[in-house]
């Protein structure tokens, strides 16, 4: 499964990575302590060796070379220092005084290292070249082998717990691999039932609120928006296949009386006619139906941008003014500066909708009014009337779909009004309120206020 | 008039040739935008009408894009299913002239043909436009009828302005509304419907010939003879 193999390949590569970088930073402070530790170790070696030589040379040149000799044997005598390497070798390259067979080969270095002959073993010292006087040569040095072995045991230790570390931390990986798979295959196991259609499944959280839990959180309010918005696509298509079969039935029937009144042309026309406009009324319905399903999509925020309320209301009045009259009602406008970050299209029908709904339920002689105004951070647009309002029972359902109160089911409207500006308030961040106007109905649309 | 009509549903094309026909147009055919645009390139049309999704690998707005960059300016008139307003003005941009959303009304159709071919043949500076005895004189924004002054108010000074620089073609309501208004709603009453007739009130009214003829299906026009 590609999915399992991307996991593995991702966190064991984390684990391998940290192991060698584990590894590194051991093998560098191991690095260090063995530096620190042999240099010490190198700096008391060659402290006693100078110390010893100086001495040595303090007596030559009080004496000359008797002395020295005579200083090397008592030395050698008097202090058994089994470390101590002492040899005074004469112009011929015989050995005078001191504890070595023979001569040390090396007569050009100051500083050198000796194999010389031990029991058990063999060891090696570490030796210092001067002159005495101008034949002799005398050679001070220290069996340094302790030291060496010292540094043998150093170092393997430290390789070794470089070694370990590293295994330690593959280990430590591989565990946490194993962790996170458990942790990613509830994730997984979600994901695959949704991918399978069902969009019920939520990602359990652990309750440690880690990083998992955060991203789980995530996803599952992913799952939720989208199981809304599938309902909501499952709300329109059977509002859709409820609310349309109605004026299609009509459509039908009007279509059939056209063909049952075809030889008189002008009965024929009429049913045409009709029939055209109960299509027209379909279309419109469809398309108002549409445009809800994309606003609560979201999509239409890219069309956003700065949007003068007042001068809307302005115009909504103006347009809608005539209409007003016509039916014996005062219509008035009370602006005040008002601004929103919106989209002028969708507001511009909401307030049509709003004023819609006012002038065809307020009996004549009733007066209708659009107000603008904005406070803190919000702007808000209010259209009321002294008509006959909304029961409060009712005033929830009427922003749903199709819904119509009993009393304006005979007025023509797709009762699709309200939910439209329902849902255009809901893209802009706003609220739709609906409350009694004593008498009539007061509706308000509250949106966040444009920041400059 | 010679029209092109790229549009890959036979019945609305049906529709649509019959009905420019029938009002004296000569309409050719293309059923993709292959063929569109190879005609379109090819011969001389007065507007094309164009189908926005088309088979065939080149679509509506494809084809209008690449016929604009030949240098071509014939009117351009979109025909889409796809109704929302970032759609239509997709559809503007990319060299339409104008957009009508599917179903239509073929009146509609032939009004907003009519409305791009004169957009295209636009007379130079006028300062007084005439109908028949009624007149509006740009500049002092002052309307005569009979040489008798009417007293307008601004909304129905742009209603008349419109009506009056496509006298004589039919207007629809929803081009009135984007035209004078500037907003494209969905009004749902026919608060337009109100408007005219208040013009026509102060312009008819206690004249022998009434000059605003409402279509029936259609929408209004502007003319002297009914």
């Amino acid at each position: 499964m590609p999915r399992a193999l991307a996991i593995r390949s991702t966190v064991l590569r984390l684990a391998v990575g940290y192991a060698a970088l584990f590894a590194g930073l051991a093998l560098v402070l191991a690095g260090y302590i063995y530096w620190r530790t042999e240099s010490y170790l190198a700096r008391q070696t060659d402290r006693a060796i100078l110390a010893a030589t100086e001495t040595l040379l303090e007596r030559h040149r009080a004496g000359g070379i008797q002395a020295l000799i005579r200083a090397i044997e008592t030395r050698l005598a008097d202090e058994p220092d089994e470390d101590e390497i002492i040899a005074l070798v004469d112009g011929t390259r015989r050995i005078v005084a001191g504890n070595l067979e023979s001569a040390p080969a090396e007569t050009t270095l100051k500083w050198f290292e000796l194999e010389i002959l031990r029991k058990p073993a063999n060891s090696t010292a570490r030796v210092l070249r001067v002159p005495a006087g101008d034949t002799h040569g005398l050679y001070v040095g220290r069996d340094i082998q302790v030291r060496l072995d010292v540094r043998t045991v150093v170092a393997e230790t430290l390789l070794w717990s470089v070694l370990l570390a590293f295994a330690a931390s593959i280990l430590i990986g591989l565990l946490a691999r194993q962790m996170l798979a458990r942790r990613l295959a509830r994730i997984s196991s979600v994901a695959d039932r949704v991918v399978l259609g069902d969009l019920s499944p939520r990602v359990p959280l652990s309750g440690a609120g880690d990083e998992f839990d955060r991203l789980a959180a995530d996803l599952n309010v992913m799952l939720d928006r989208l199981s809304e918005l599938v309902d909501g696509v499952r709300q329109v298509s059977n509002a859709i296949a409820h609310d349309l079969r109605t004026p299609l039935t009509r459509l039908r029937g009007r279509l059939e009386t056209a063909l049952g009144g075809a030889d008189s042309p002008a009965r024929f026309r009429a049913s045409a006619e009709a029939a055209l406009q109960e299509l027209d009324q379909v279309v419109r319905l469809f398309e108002a139906l549409l445009r809800i399903a994309e606003i609560e999509a979201g999509h239409r925020r890219a069309a956003f941008a700065r949007v003068d309320l007042a001068a809307l209301a302005e115009d909504m009045v103006e347009f809608y003014q005539p209409l007003a009259e016509q039916r014996g009602l005062t219509l008035v406008a009370d602006l005040a500066a008002a601004e929103c970050i919106g989209d002028r299209m969708l507001l511009a029908q909401v307030v049509a909708n709003l004023l819609d709904n006012a002038i065809k339920y307020t009996p004549p002689g009733g007066t209708v009014r659009v107000a603008t105004a904005q406070a803190g951070t919000e702007t808000e647009i209010t259209v009321d009337d002294d008509g006959p309002g909304i029961p409060e029972a009712e005033r929830d359902k009427v922003t749903r779909r199709f819904y119509r109160l009993e009393a304006s089911r005979s007025s023509p409207g797709s009762g699709l009004g309200l939910s439209l500006v329902v849902s255009v308030a809901k893209l802009h961040g706003g609220t739709l309120d609906l409350a009694d106007n004593a008498p009539g109905l007061k509706a308000r649309l509250r949106l966040p206020r444009a920041t400059v | 008039m010679r029209f092109l009509l790229v549009e890959d549903d036979l019945e609305v094309a049906r529709f649509v040739i019959k009905g420019l026909s029938e009002a004296g147009h000569a309409v050719e055919h293309a059923p993709d935008g292959r063929e569109g645009l190879y005609r379109a390139t090819g011969e001389a049309f007065d507007a094309l009408i164009v189908d926005r999704m088309l088979p065939g690998g080149i679509d509506g707005l494809t084809m209008i894009e690449t016929l604009r960059r030949t240098g071509s300016v014939t009117p351009v008139l979109i025909l889409s299913a796809l109704a929302q307003v970032d759609e239509r003005v997709r559809g503007l941009k990319a060299g339409g002239d104008d957009y009508l959303t599917k179903p239509f009304a073929f009146a509609e159709l032939q009004a907003r043909l009519e409305a791009i071919l004169r957009r295209g043949h636009a007379k130079a500076v006028e300062t007084v436009l005439r109908v028949a005895d009624l007149e509006l004189d740009l500049l002092s924004r002052e309307v005569r009828r009979a040489g008798r002054r009417l007293d307008l108010l601004p909304r129905e000074l742009r209603l008349l302005e419109y009506l009056m620089r496509h006298a004589g073609q039919v207007v629809t309501r929803t081009m009135l509304l984007e035209a004078v208004w500037d907003y494209h709603f969905d009004p749902q009453t026919n608060v337009i419907d109100v408007h005219v007739s208040r013009l026509r009130q102060k312009i008819d009214k206690g004249f022998p010939r009434p000059l605003l003829h409402t279509i029936r299906g259609a929408g209004y026009s502007l003319r002297p003879e009914p």
